[in-house]
């Protein structure tokens, strides 16, 4: 059988187009996948550099690189960038898009063409933010969550900005779309629902979030515009609106968006600790309902980002109560990550590596999430470096880091070349160190005392900010080091062939890199995705 | 898309609805008028629901769909239901 040598023809080349209207129209589900991977991790180079700015200013108190202005426009535009840019687009898009037709035995999405109007509606509504930075009053400096009154008032150019975010949430609901059309009807046969992989599982999950909180953010989008454009007044108490209001709609979002986040994060690892321990995933269906679980009882805990916003007492207490019930099924993905582990035969390659800090980091973060869910604590931390710290653990140790892991475990599968692993696994060390390094630091600042959004601060906190700018110059480092080695590899590495890792799952019995039809033939599934028993590495 | 037959409303029908959503709008404004506090919020919510119901009913043709896209709009309802009943912890305990 072809399927487990290099391909000679694969999607790359198989259909005979290979310029770039083969690319920006294609509607192959991989090719899709790759353009949202090259512009999702453009966006995040840009949100890097836009951090880094932001911590050199940091580094010594007073004025170092920029005014107070130019800071307040560049955390916002890092925020919206790498939300709305980054990740929230990044998994579902790049890696559900190449990796979950093929896990579930199908040739493409339900729908290819509403596919690719999916990505070009993220690229419109990118530029229309990119658009927002250059033109009117000015890049927006609300932070990127938009507050009213500020928003309603300032300046700058928040109407645009927020006309782009407003198009980028289209394309996020149509993928959701997509993603549950597809995996309810085009599973291979045999493929049921017990048989998918976890990363499926999470899309699935992570589908329905799209689908059903992102129509709120939208309207609440064009509620700021029609403050902003008509005065409505409708968050303005002094003629009877509700300020209040605004942040209740913001987070009835953007909370789950964070499930949004790291759902699809969580079924990454999911996938690939059983791999690299050679274990069938310990609780399967515990995993998968837990996805469920945490997407259902995590779109009911958007107040605890208002515990100081003057909210009632009583709703302060709910949203309190609800937020630690949210913590029982991450803690079961932890518990089971973890018994997967336990007597496995484990190798450390760099998917590996990411996998497991994902681990470590995203604990972190979601422990230090429960300070800030406790409502008693969270007074005292709220708007502080603290949850600076506590979201970069989540989103970038978190979410950030199973991305990695991600490009390292499947990239290779796509371009049929792979990456050297000694450069990696430095990198991977460098990351690491200059992340806790970094976000460590800047937790022990806010839980000093050190407020969030100020382009200055008091000169105590000044040694612990330069040893946490010095961090970040690490990560820096490693960044570069594992893109370098990650892309050289992908172009011009060693071939990667057959089913090196020895995974399990659909996608590593086809073809490397896959034809463009996926499958020679109709796939059957016979086995579970985790059943090692007959895999050859 | 098999169940998918033309269904014409008839004029007097649509007319009919019509009629009745204008009656609810004026419905709407006289309960602003009514000394209700906090009930007021709860009786508006209900006649916007009302309304909505009777477009997605017959303006969407939801009423002649499958079992399968009725219960994924109600999903959506019953979402927004339950996110819009929560900022009642808040507003109501003020
Ligand atoms: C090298 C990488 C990064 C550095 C150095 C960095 C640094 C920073 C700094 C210094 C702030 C502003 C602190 C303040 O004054 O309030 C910030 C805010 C923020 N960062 Fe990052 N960050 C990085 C990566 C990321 C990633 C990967 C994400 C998300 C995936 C992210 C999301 C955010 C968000 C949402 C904010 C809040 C913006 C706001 O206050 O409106 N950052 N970051
Ligand atoms: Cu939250």
């Amino acid at each position: 059988m072809s399927d487990m040598q290099q391909a000679a023809t694969s999607f790359w080349n198989d259909t005979g187009k290979t310029g770039l209207t083969s690319w920006i129209f294609s509607t192959d589900h991989k090719r899709i996948g790759l353009l949202y991977f090259y512009t999702t991790i453009g966006f995040f180079l840009v949100g890097v550099v836009l951090g880094l700015l932001l911590r050199i200013e940091l580094m010594a108190p007073g004025r170092t690189i920029m005014g107070p202005q130019t800071y307040n426009a560049l955390f916002t535009v890092h925020g919206v960038v790498m939300i709305f840019l980054f990740i929230i687009p990044g998994i579902p898009g790049a890696f559900g898009n190449m990796v979950m037709p093929i896990q579930i035995g199908a040739r493409d999405v339900s729908f290819p063409r509403l596919n690719l109007l999916s990505w070009w509606l993220y690229i419109i509504g990118a530029v229309i933010i990119l658009t927002s930075l250059f033109s009117g009053g000015g890049a927006p400096d609300t932070g990127w969550t938009f507050y009213v009154p500020f928003s309603s008032r300032t300046g700058t150019n928040v109407s645009l900005a927020v006309f782009g975010v407003f198009i980028v949430g289209f394309s996020s609901i149509l993928t959701g779309v997509n993603f549950v059309t597809t995996i309810h009807r085009l599973r291979a046969e045999g493929m049921t629902w017990f048989r998918l992989p976890l990363f499926t599982w999470s899309l699935y999950a992570t589908a329905w979030v799209q689908i059903l909180a992102t129509p709120i953010l939208a309207i609440t989008l064009v509620l700021v515009m029609a403050e902003r454009v008509l005065g409505t007044g409708l968050f303005d108490p002094t003629r009877g609106g509700d300020p209040v209001m605004y942040q209740h709609l913001f987070w009835i979002y953007s909370h789950p968006a964070v499930y949004i986040m790291i759902l699809p994060a969580m079924g990454i690892v999911s996938d690939i600790i059983p791999v690299f321990s050679r274990k069938p995933i310990f609780g399967y269906k515990m995993i998968a309902f837990s996805s469920l679980a945490i997407a259902a009882a995590g779109s009911l805990v958007w107040g605890h980002h208002m515990f100081t916003s003057g909210m009632s007492d009583t709703a302060v207490v709910v949203f309190s109560f609800l937020t630690f019930i949210v913590a029982i099924p991450s803690a079961i993905k932890v518990f089971n990550w973890i018994s997967t582990l336990y007597k496995g035969s484990i190798s450390l390659e760099a998917p590996m590596l990411f996998a497991l800090s994902f681990i470590l980091l995203f604990s972190i973060g979601g422990l230090s999430g429960l300070i800030l869910g406790a409502a008693a604590t969270d007074v005292h931390v709220h708007d502080t470096h603290f949850v600076v710290g506590h979201f970069h653990y989540v989103m970038f140790g978190g979410t950030g880091f199973a991305i990695f892991a991600a490009m390292h475990y499947w990239l290779p599968k796509f371009y049929g070349r792979r990456y050297r692993e000694k450069p990696a696994i430095i990198a991977w060390g460098l990351m690491f160190t200059g992340f806790n390094v970094l976000y460590f630091t800047m937790q022990v600042l806010g839980m000093r005392g050190m407020p969030r959004r100020y382009y200055d601060y008091l000169p105590e906190f000044g040694p612990l900010n330069l040893v946490a700018t010095v961090g970040s110059w690490i990560l820096a480092a490693g960044l570069i080091l594992m893109l370098v080695n990650l892309f050289r590899g992908l172009f011009w590495g060693e071939p990667f062939v057959g089913n090196p890792w020895g995974g399990a799952t659909l996608e590593w019995s086809v073809a490397t890199p896959p034809p463009t039809e996926n499958f020679e033939g109709e796939p059957v599934a016979t086995h579970g995705p985790y059943d090692f028993s007959g895999v050859k590495k | 898309m098999d169940q998918h037959q033309p269904h014409i409303v008839s004029y007097t029908r649509l007319i009919g609805i019509w009629l009745a959503l204008l009656v609810l709008t004026a419905l709407t404004v006289a309960i602003t008028r009514v000394e209700l506090g906090g009930y007021k919020v709860v009786g508006a919510l209900a006649v916007a629901c009302a309304k909505a119901g009777l477009v997605i009913a017959v303006f969407m043709h939801m009423k002649y769909e499958g079992v399968l896209l009725r219960w994924l709009l109600f999903l959506a309802f019953v979402t927004l239901a339950v996110f819009i009943g929560f900022t009642f912890f808040d507003v109501l305990y003020r």
